[in-house]
């Protein structure tokens, strides 16, 4: 082969360099591209999320003057705790509408006028009552929630959109808007933070339906997966790693392990179904069952990343730890566990987040079902939070649709905290040799 | 020069990607003048006395062998008493797995397999009844690259008494702790920083915490593989003057690919090739008027 001349070889190199360097830059255009695309659709994500939602952190109450009538309340005058629970509270509610709008008189208006205040507005009269049993026959000023198409139309309803203007108006009659208004200019209705989306079960009626139900039964059913997927877990990355020898037995369980983290979700599901309440005849709808398939679920993924984490910890180490007379149980929990730990930790938050997030097996053993109590363990019956998030999203209520956007924002911020504690815990522990 | 590579068919700690003296290149035959067979016939036994007066290790036809590859043919050798033996030869010899049999460091390769009479003091070392955590506690070893705990310099010291209870308290720890960092030439560069990492130490300052952490444990002998091998040459003169001095009370096996440094801190060299011992003797003599040929090759830098 003849050899190129200097000038020749410069020549061929320069030629080449203007090709590496285009393909180069269109690489890193591509790269650019694929980042900004899938920044912005997060964003229209978390656009539409919080438009939808946000309004669902504020709720319309009405302040009524409500007189805890003896005449309704206890006719008898027994002043019996049974007789004051079980009482028309309802009937207060309307007898303090009909005073302040004395001009429904005929059925029609006055089930109208009713339909302003929720029906949950009786229940805090009576919490009210039987707190405190004095204020029988006594007058009080009450601000109680506002009926869901009430809310609808009080945060819907722009500045300058009059009354009668568009669809909201459909649904509430030309003399409940009247109605509504006077109540706004007297400073008689008004939105205030809603704390029953915090601290309310689920309900039919939307102004009453909150997440805290589910986010209970969210977190027992975490607890249970933690509780039993960490550990085990952990256990079973540490003895296939640094005690099992290689084996075609071992080597059937981690192709197993592996191929159990890409099983569908509705598969543990099922499992859980015919295993925990078939079986083992434990309750429908508990987030204990819930937890344990939960944790069948986990468990690969936190094996997969603790065995990840233990083959990363440099042979020296234990080498030395082996050298110096340690057993190798010694080595694995003085040396090998302290340095994987953070990676076990980054693992198992991962599946965790993972696990809140998911809904399909959950369906499977019964959390779908409408719960009203927020559950008090984790044998009660429960849904989760995203089981609950799919339940509003199917109802028909339009006040559901800004609280199922509310609920997906909880949801997503509990898994931002999970991942930030993932990094965090990465950070914090690791670390370096 | 392959002086990094590894002994023939050395299969890493469980397939733990980098095999124990990190160097990542294939297992490479010395460009040797001769190969396994040829070994064989001009060197079929091992040249020189292989005894020594005060023998705590005694080794009489061992053998080892990685899954089919056979890296050690019948090996006899003593290490004695207050007597450093340096063990040199072409990469892959089995120098590293000779010494590694003798606190059985092997046992970590799956794939190993150790054969003949290995004795320590009289007891034998691979008897089914011989405790691997009291041999390794008598037989310390120090690796070719430093590795101490990523713990403090203390603990780092104190972690083998610790684990063999060797100190019923607090002061006794102390005292062991910084008795052996004395003997390691450590105490004066680090008794300010104790609760420092162990990883933050220079390399030739960590290598000698990895030899206090060794002595701390009061062994019968210490294995080195390699010590000096990612030291710089002050570094390295510091370990030599070490080992000098340790020898006083140790018995010390000493794998070396530095023949200045084998002539240097040796009472008795062995010379491995292609898994055979081809000559033992005193140091001056294996250097100066060696007996085999293959020796004499290797020690006047005709290959190697």
């Amino acid at each position: 082969m003849a050899m190129l001349t200097p000038a020749e070889t410069r020549r061929r190199v320069d030629a080449s360099l203007r090709r590496r360097y285009r393909s180069e830059w269109l690489f890193r255009l591509y790269g650019l591209v694929s980042v900004l695309l899938g920044v912005g659709f997060l964003l229209v994500l978390f656009a539409t999320i919080i438009g939808n939602g946000y309004g669902a952190f504020r709720q319309v109450f009405i302040q009524l003057e409500v007189q805890f009538d003896p005449a309704v309340l206890d006719p008898e005058g027994t002043r019996q705790q049974d007789t004051l629970a079980s009482a028309d509270y309802s009937q207060l509610v309307k007898t303090s509408l009909r005073t302040l709008f004395p001009d429904a008189e005929d059925r029609t208006s006055r089930r109208e006028l009713n339909a302003l205040v929720s029906s949950g507005g009786a229940f805090n009269l009576q919490k009210m009552l039987l707190a405190d049993p004095t204020l029988l026959g006594q007058t009080r000023d009450v601000w109680l929630p506002a009926d869901d198409e009430v809310n609808v139309f009080v945060k819907g309803r722009g500045p300058a959109a009059g009354a009668g203007s568009g669809d909201e108006a459909q649904r509430l009659s030309d003399r409940q808007i009247a109605w509504i208004q006077t109540l706004e200019s007297s400073g008689k209705l008004e939105q205030r933070f809603n704390t029953i989306f915090f601290t309310a079960g689920d309900s039919r009626e939307p102004e009453l339906a909150g997440i805290w139900g589910a986010t209970k039964g969210s977190f027992f059913m975490l607890f249970v997966t933690l509780f039993l997927a960490f550990p085990l877990g952990v256990a079973a990355a540490i003895y296939l790693e640094e005690f099992a020898s290689r084996n075609w037995l071992v080597d059937v369980i981690e192709v197993n392990i592996n191929n159990l983290a890409a099983v569908p979700s509705i598969v543990f599901g099922l499992l859980g179904l015919a295993v925990f309440i078939n079986f083992f005849g434990m309750p429908r709808s508990a987030p204990l069952v819930g937890g344990l398939v939960l944790t069948l679920m986990t468990l690969p993924v936190i094996i997969i990343a603790s065995r990840a984490a233990i083959k990363s910890v440099p042979p020296s180490v234990r080498e030395a730890a082996l050298g110096v007379g340690a057993s190798p149980m010694q080595m694995v929990f003085h040396h090998v566990l302290p340095l994987a730990l953070p990676g076990m930790m980054t693992g198992a938050i991962i599946g965790m987040a993972r696990a809140l997030g998911e809904s399909a097996p959950l369906l499977m053993i019964g959390m779908v079902a409408f719960v009203v109590e927020p559950p008090g363990g984790p044998m009660s019956p429960s849904t989760a939070l995203p089981v609950q998030i799919y339940l509003w999203a199917d109802s028909p209520e339009r006040a559901f649709v800004e609280r199922t956007s509310a609920a997906i924002m909880v949801l997503l911020a509990f898994l931002l905290v999970m991942n930030a504690a993932a990094v965090w815990l990465r950070s914090r522990f690791e670390r370096r040799w | 020069m392959l002086l990094m590579d590894k002994e023939p068919g050395f299969v890493p700690m469980r397939e733990r990607g980098e095999p124990k003296d990190g160097a990542g290149k294939p297992a490479g035959k010395a460009p040797a003048i001769a190969d396994a067979a040829e070994t064989d016939r001009i060197a079929p036994e091992t040249v020189g006395d292989i005894t020594s007066k005060n023998a705590v290790i005694k080794v009489r036809g061992g053998n080892v062998h990685y899954g089919d590859t056979h890296a050690l043919r019948n090996i006899s050798l003593d290490v004695g008493r207050n007597e450093v033996v340096a063990l040199i030869g072409p990469s892959g010899c089995g120098k590293s797995t000779f010494i590694r049999c003798l606190n059985r460091m092997n046992d970590t390769i799956e794939s190993a397999r150790v054969t003949g009479d290995f004795r320590l003091d009289g007891t034998d070392i691979y008897a089914r009844d011989t405790d691997v955590v009291l041999l390794r506690a008598r037989v310390g070893m120090v690796f070719q690259k430093p590795n101490p705990f990523p713990k403090s310099i203390y603990e780092n010291v104190a972690y083998g008494p610790r684990i063999h209870g060797l100190a019923s308290n607090r002061a006794e720890l102390d005292d062991i702790v910084y008795g052996s960092l004395e003997r390691a030439g450590l105490v004066n560069e680090v008794k300010d920083r104790l609760d420092e990492p162990g990883t933050g130490l220079s390399g030739g300052q960590q290598q000698r915490l990895c030899i206090a952490r060794t002595i701390a444990v009061n062994p019968e002998v210490i294995l080195m593989d390699e010590p000096c091998s990612a030291l710089d040459p002050i570094a390295t003169a510091r370990i030599e003057d070490l080992i000098d001095e340790l020898s006083q009370q140790y018995a010390i096996a000493i794998v070396t690919h530095s023949m200045q440094q084998a002539a240097r801190v040796s009472n008795r060299t062995a010379y491995f090739h292609l898994g055979r011992l081809v000559e033992v003797g005193p140091t001056d003599k294996i250097f100066t008027n060696p007996s085999h040929k293959l020796t004499e090759d290797y020690v006047t830098g005709r290959f190697g």
